[in-house]
C-alpha cells in the first residue's frame, strides 16, 4: 500500500522553499557562458541562501587543470561578473564544494571519474544528492554527453532525481532537432530534460502572463476584434564581436527568432491555462505554435549590415568582421509576418524583427489597437487621434506603457497621444534576479514551467524550417542596411498598407 | 557586472525647508520640487512604491537616518520622518529629492521629508502626515523610539506597521502590543524577520521525506539568542508550535534562561531560551532540535552561513555549512520595508502561539 507523505507544514509563508540537496555538474565549465553567467548566478543564489542546504558543483571541461585551478578560475569569474560584490566567506565556503573533472566528452574515463566524484559527495554527506547535468557546450556534444551519461548509468538513480539542462541552440534545422530529441529521449524521460530559453527567466517576460491574466482590463480586448497588429522587436546595437564562428553558422533567424521571439509570441497569444503548472502552460503555448503557418516568401525579409556609424564610432560591415567568410550569405537582420490561425487571432498580422548593429538595443512587444470607429475631433494643428498602443518592454527598460489620446491644454479641442507608463524600477523594491539564477533554481526544484518542451521546440522549427529551405535555394544578393540604422528599407514591404514599423 | 546604483548629491534646487510651516505648504513644496526636477531632466522618474512614516526622537533622528541609508535598494519612495522635540509648538520642515541613477537606465527620484513636531502634535499626527503621503501607495508606519500614541493616530491611514519587538524590554508586552496592532494593520516585526533564515533552514532540514516524520517527534528545542533578543526566540517557538499543532505551552524564567514546554502531538516538547553574551548582533545565535527518535539537529552562526550538525540515534554525526551571507542590521530593516508589500501567512499564527506561551 502506498504511503501518503504528509506535506511539510513548515514551508507555509516561506519565500524560499526547500530544495533537495543537489550536485550540479556543468559540462563546458570553462566556457564563456559558465564564466559570465552560470558561476555568478550560482554564487548569487548562495549569497541569498537560496541554494539547497547541501550543494556541490563539479566542472567538466577539456582544459587540464586541478580542482584548485578551477576554483581559482571560478573565483575570478564570480568576482568579475557577479551582480553584487561577493562576500569572501560565502564565496570561500561555496568554492570548498567545487571539484573539477578534465577531459573530452567522448572519453569514457571522464564519465567514470564523474561517477566517482558524484558518489564521493554522496558518501561524505551520507545522503544522495539530486544530480543536474548542465550542458553548456557546443550543441554537437549534447547527444554524445547524454549517451555517455546513459552508458555509465548516470542518467538515473533509484534515490535521486536526475535532470539534464540543455542550452540553445536546439538543432539548426527541424530534422536535426527531431534527431536530437530522439537521441535524448532514448536515454532520458522528457520530464528530465530542461531546455533553456533564458528569455523565459526574465521577470518582464513572466510578467506578460500576470499582465494578461491578472487584470480584467486587457483580456476582453486581447483578440482580433480590437487588435490591429502586433510587432515584436529584438534589436541589438552591437555587432557580432568575436562570435563569427557561431553567428555565421546561425544567423538572426536561428539565433533569436526560432527560440526567444517565438516564445514571446506564444506567451502573448496563448489562452489562459487552467493552472500555472508546467505542462498546463506549455500545452497552451504549443497550441499557439501549432496555429502558426510558415510565412510565405514575400512575408520574410533578410538583410546584412554594411559599414556605418554605431555608438558614435565607425563600424565595419558584417563581411568585414573578423572571421566572417567573404562569401557569407548569413543574415544579420530578419523581419517576418506571421499569423496565428485560430479563433482569437485570425487575420491579425504579427510582425517579428531582429537584427544586429541596429540603432538601439531594445526588446519589446508593441500591440496596436484598431482605430476608434468615429473621429469627432479635428486633427487640425495637432497630431490627432492615434490608435492606442500597449508596449510591453522587455529590455533594457522593463515595464508596460500604454499610449492614450489626451486633450492638448488650450481653448481648442486638439488631441495628441500621451503615455501612461509602468516601470519596474519605479514600482518594486526588489532588483530583478538574473534570468539564470531563476532558471537554475527552477531546474533544481524540478519546475519546468520556464523551460521548453520537446513538442514546443519541434513546433518552432516547423515554422522556421521552410524559411531556411527557401533561403538555401535563393542565390540573390542580400539587401543591406548601414550599421547604426533602424534596418533595411525592404522591411517595410511586409507591412500591410497604412502600417509602419515602430521606431527602434 | 550589471548596472550599479549611483546616488546623486541633491542639487540646490531639489532641497526645500521652512520654519513654522504647515502640511499644505510642505505638500506644495514637494510638488514644486518634483516639477523642477522634471524640468531639469526628463529622464527622472519618481519612484512610487510605498510611503514610510517614521516617528523618532529629535535627539536621535540622525541615527535613524543613517539606518535608513543602509537599506540598500529597499528605500521607500517617500519617507516622512517626524522628529519629536519636547516642548515644540510649531512645525519646521525640510524636503529633499534624492536621485539614484542606474547607469544606462532611468534616474529614480525619491522624496524625503523631515517634519519637526512637538509632543502635543502626536495624538493628532495623522492630520499632519495625511496630506504628505502619496495617495494610493501603501503607507508603512515605524516608530523605533516608542511614541505609541503617534502610531495609534496614524493607524487609520496606514496599511502596515513596522515594529521591532527586540527593542521592547519585556517580551510579553512586546508580543501583546504586536497583537493589538495586528488587529488594525498588517504587522511586520523585525524580530520575526531575524528568524527567517533559521525557519527556512529548519523547514529544509525536515523537508526530505525521510526526515519529515521526525517533525512530529520533536521533543526538545533550545534557542540561543543575544541577551536582548529573547522575543525572537519565543516567536521561533511560536512558529514551530503553530505549524506543528502543539497544544498550549508556557515559558518561565529559570536559572538565567527561560524554560518551558509545549504539548506536541505525540509527546511534550521541552523548550529553552538561552542568552548568549557572545552574540554581537540582535537575533538568534543557534538552534538545537531533538526528537524522540534520538535525532539531534543544530544550526549555529558560522563563517559564510549557518553551520549545521545532525546526529542520528546511533551517534553518527554529519556537519555541513548552509551558505548565505549575513544581512546585517541595514539588510534586516530593508527586508522589513520590502515585506510591507508582501503578506506572510505564518506570522499571525506564530504570534498567537508565542503570546500564549508567555501568558
Amino acid at each position: 500500500m502506498a504511503v501518503v507523505q504528509e506535506e511539510n507544514p513548515l514551508v507555509e509563508g516561506l519565500e524560499r522553499l526547500p530544495v533537495h540537496p543537489t550536485t550540479l555538474v556543468i559540462f563546458g565549465s570553462t566556457g564563456d557562458l559558465a564564466q559570465r553567467k552560470l558561476l555568478p548566478a550560482i554564487y548569487n543564489l548562495a549569497h541569498e541562501g537560496a541554494l539547497p542546504e547541501g550543494f556541490n558543483l563539479i566542472g567538466v571541461s577539456r582544459s587540464e587543470m586541478s580542482d584548485d585551478d578551477y576554483r581559482t578560475m571560478a573565483r575570478e569569474s564570480i568576482e568579475e561578473h557577479s551582480r553584487r560584490p561577493p562576500d569572501p566567506q560565502v564565496l570561500e565556503k561555496l568554492l570548498e564544494r567545487v571539484r573539477y573533472v578534465s577531459g573530452t566528452f567522448d572519453d569514457d574515463s571522464v564519465f567514470e571519474r564523474l561517477k566517482q566524484e558524484l558518489g564521493s559527495f554522496d558518501e561524505e554527506a551520507g545522503i544522495t544528492f539530486n544530480r543536474i547535468f548542465y550542458l553548456s557546450t557546443a550543441p554537437n556534444f549534447f547527444a554524445l554527453i547524454v549517451k555517455k551519461l546513459g552508458d555509465r548509468e548516470l542518467h538515473k538513480h533509484p534515490d535521486a532525481d536526475v535532470r539534464v539542462v540543455i542550452e540553445k541552440p536546439f538543432g539548426t534545422r527541424l530534422a536535426e532537432a527531431l534527431d536530437l530529441n530522439r537521441e535524448l529521449l532514448s536515454v532520458l524521460h522528457e520530464s528530465q530534460i530542461f531546455r533553456i530559453d533564458h528569455y523565459l527567466g526574465k521577470e518582464t517576460v513572466q510578467n506578460m502572463l500576470a499582465f494578461r491574466f491578472a487584470n480584467g482590463l486587457f483580456e476582453p480586448i486581447w483578440n482580433r476584434n480590437f487588435i490591429d497588429y502586433v510587432q515584436i522587436t529584438a534589436a541589438e546595437d552591437l555587432g557580432i564581436g568575436r562570435r563569427a564562428g557561431y553567428y555565421d553558422e546561425s544567423g538572426a533567424l536561428r539565433d533569436l527568432v526560432q527560440n526567444h521571439m517565438l516564445q514571446l509570441l506564444s506567451l502573448l497569444c496563448m489562452e489562459p491555462p487552467v493552472t500555472f503548472e508546467a505542462d498546463e502552460v506549455r500545452d497552451e503555448k504549443v497550441k499557439v505554435l501549432h496555429a502558426v503557418e510558415p510565412p510565405p516568401r514575400d512575408a520574410v525579409v533578410r538583410a546584412r549590415y554594411t559599414a556605418g556609424m554605431a555608438e558614435g564610432k565607425e563600424a565595419v560591415g558584417y563581411l568585414e568582421e573578423e572571421g566572417v567568410p567573404d562569401e557569407s550569405m548569413t543574415e544579420t537582420y530578419v523581419a517576418l509576418r506571421l499569423e496565428v490561425d485560430n479563433w482569437r487571432w485570425a487575420g491579425v498580422p504579427i510582425y517579428l524583427r531582429t537584427g544586429k548593429r541596429l540603432a538601439r538595443k531594445v526588446t519589446e512587444i508593441a500591440v496596436t489597437l484598431k482605430p476608434v470607429p468615429h473621429l469627432a475631433f479635428q486633427a487640425e494643428g495637432s497630431v490627432g487621434v492615434q490608435p492606442n498602443q500597449i508596449i510591453l518592454a522587455v529590455q533594457p527598460n522593463e515595464g508596460v506603457s500604454i499610449s492614450l489620446g489626451a486633450k492638448i491644454p488650450g481653448t481648442r479641442m486638439r488631441i495628441r497621444p500621451v503615455n501612461m507608463e509602468f516601470l519596474y524600477g519605479t514600482s518594486f523594491l526588489s532588483q530583478s534576479p538574473e534570468a539564470y539564477e531563476r532558471l537554475i533554481l527552477d531546474a533544481m526544484r524540478g519546475d519546468a514551467t520556464l523551460f521548453t518542451r520537446d513538442d514546443e521546440v519541434e513546433a518552432q522549427w516547423r515554422i522556421i524550417d521552410p524559411i531556411l529551405e527557401g533561403w538555401g535555394k535563393d542565390d540573390s544578393s542580400l539587401p543591406t542596411y548601414p550599421a547604426g540604422s533602424p534596418g533595411p528599407e525592404e522591411a517595410s514591404s511586409i507591412l500591410a498598407p497604412g502600417q509602419r514599423w515602430r521606431a527602434i | 557586472m550589471t548596472a550599479k546604483v549611483v546616488p546623486e548629491v541633491p542639487d540646490e534646487g531639489a532641497v526645500w525647508s521652512a520654519q513654522d510651516t504647515t502640511p499644505g505648504e510642505i505638500d506644495e513644496a514637494l510638488r514644486t520640487l518634483m516639477q523642477q526636477q522634471h524640468a531639469r531632466d526628463h529622464a527622472h522618474a519618481p519612484a512610487r512604491v510605498l510611503n514610510l512614516v517614521v516617528v523618532v526622537d529629535r535627539e536621535w533622528y540622525g541615527e535613524i537616518m543613517n539606518r535608513l541609508e543602509q537599506v540598500g535598494r529597499y528605500h521607500a519612495s517617500r519617507t516622512i520622518l517626524c522628529a519629536v522635540e519636547p516642548g515644540r509648538t510649531t512645525l519646521d520642515a525640510s524636503a529633499v529629492m534624492t536621485i539614484e541613477r542606474q547607469l544606462g537606465d532611468l534616474a529614480l527620484t525619491r522624496e524625503r521629508v523631515i517634519v519637526e513636531v512637538g509632543e502635543k502634535h502626536l495624538a493628532k499626527l495623522d492630520t499632519i502626515v495625511d496630506p504628505l503621503v502619496v495617495t494610493d501607495l501603501p503607507t508603512v508606519v515605524w516608530a523605533p523610539h516608542g511614541h505609541p500614541e503617534a502610531v495609534d493616530a496614524l493607524l487609520h491611514l496606514s496599511q502596515v506597521v513596522l515594529i521591532d519587538s527586540v527593542n521592547e524590554p519585556d517580551p510579553a508586552s512586546a508580543l501583546r502590543r504586536a497583537d493589538e496592532l495586528a488587529a488594525e494593520a498588517y504587522v511586520v516585526d523585525l524580530a520575526w524577520l531575524r528568524t527567517t533564515p533559521w525557519r527556512e533552514r529548519v523547514a529544509a532540514t525536515f523537508d526530505p521525506p525521510r526526515w519529515r516524520p521526525e517533525l512530529y517527534r520533536i521533543d526538545s528545542v533550545t534557542v540561543r539568542h543575544r541577551p536582548d533578543s529573547g522575543v525572537a526566540g519565543v516567536l521561533f517557538f511560536g512558529w514551530l508550535g503553530s505549524r506543528l499543532g502543539w497544544g498550549s505551552g508556557s515559558l518561565m524564567p529559570a536559572n538565567g534562561a527561560v524554560r518551558g514546554h509545549a504539548s506536541g502531538r505525540r509527546q511534550d516538547v521541552a523548550l529553552k531560551l538561552e542568552p548568549d553574551p557572545q552574540q554581537a548582533v540582535p537575533g538568534l545565535a543557534g538552534i538545537e532540535i531533538g526528537t524522540a527518535s534520538g535525532v539531534t539537529i543544530s544550526l549555529d552562526r558560522g563563517p559564510g552561513g549557518l553551520s549545521a550538525r545532525r546526529r542520528d540515534p546511533k551517534g553518527h554525526e554529519q556537519r555541513w555549512t548552509i551558505l548565505g551571507a549575513s544581512r546585517g542590521e541595514g539588510g534586516i530593516l530593508g527586508e522589513g520595508i520590502r515585506q510591507a508589500l508582501l503578506r506572510d501567512p505564518a506570522y499571525s499564527g506564530a504570534l498567537d502561539c508565542a503570546e500564549a506561551m508567555l501568558r
